[in-house]
């Protein structure tokens, strides 16, 4: 019991710094690099709470698409750090007052609605199982199939929108 | 045995450091991932609920989540591509006019 708390304690440490280091870091190279290692803090999160495919989806999807995406971006444009702009100064000092009161604001609601029934409920890793996986297909694949369908002419949409968006225009005035 | 609350006030905390990143920042792409760390806060909250009333719908909500969120992405970069070749600089505080 205790040493799921202290696994917890520590990887929520290590996701709040490293969110704390992708905020703070004035590299946008460093940023992408603290967010990966925060997206598989959360993947080990999932594992621990039972879901071993999101887990994975996390990782491959997250961590592997989407921030070599960014990185390429990144490298792309040759803009790692913007030179600062003072366009408003009170604007810093009030973000942060606003995102302070954003979370406390978020916990302290959601400490009380929560019922205290289900408070201690245990999200344990006999779930990481092939039995469990297969039943998710199951849901997946029956339940939410429409969403499902209606995902995969989401990613077509995006793509085609990426290519019209990347091609070079022939000016023909 | 950790209880679900702790998982809940942890995405809370990430989600507010997400909105502290769009708030403060003048990088459209530390913007991105800050928009890319609440979505991450918003999937946990939903997993730690699904592994709580014992049931897939939650985890199979994070998936399109994340189908989702790797549309946007791919969608949003190219912008971000297309408008730093037209101004040279992707400073948000210029980004003022929808017409390139």
């Amino acid at each position: 019991m205790t040493s799921d708390l202290i696994v917890f304690l520590v990887l929520s440490l290590v996701a709040i710094a490293t969110a704390l280091g992708m905020l703070f870091s004035q590299t946008a190279v460093y940023s992408a690099l603290f967010l990966v290692l925060n997206f598989v803090t959360v993947a080990i999160f999932y594992l621990l709470l039972g879901a071993p495919f999101i887990a994975m989806a996390q990782i491959t999807v997250y961590a592997g698409a989407i921030m070599v995406l960014f990185l390429f971006v990144i490298m792309l444009l040759g803009a790692e750090s913007l030179a600062p702009a003072n366009t408003l100064p009170w604007q810093k000092p009030l973000a942060r007052l606003l995102s302070v009161i954003l979370a406390v604001e978020a916990i302290y609601l959601l400490f009380n609605r929560a019922s205290s029934s289900m408070a201690v409920t245990t999200p344990d890793a006999s779930l990481n199982t092939m039995e469990s996986l297969r039943e998710m297909a199951m849901t997946l694949f029956n339940q939410f199939l429409l969403p499902f369908e209606v995902t995969s002419i989401l990613l077509l949409v995006a793509m085609m929108g990426a290519i019209v968006l990347s091609r070079q225009e022939k000016r023909s005035s | 045995m950790v209880p679900v609350d702790y998982y809940i006030v942890l995405s809370a905390i990430l989600f507010s450091i997400g909105a502290l990143g769009v708030l403060s920042r003048r990088n459209p792409l530390i913007i991105f991932m800050s928009i890319e760390l609440m979505l991450n806060a918003a999937n946990l909250a939903f997993v730690a609920f699904a592994s709580v009333y014992k049931t897939f719908s939650g985890q199979i909500f994070v998936f399109f989540v994340i189908a989702v969120a790797a549309a946007e992405v791919a969608v949003g970069l190219a912008l971000i591509v297309e408008i730093f070749k037209a101004k040279k600089n992707i400073n948000i505080d210029e980004m003022n006019s929808l017409k390139g």
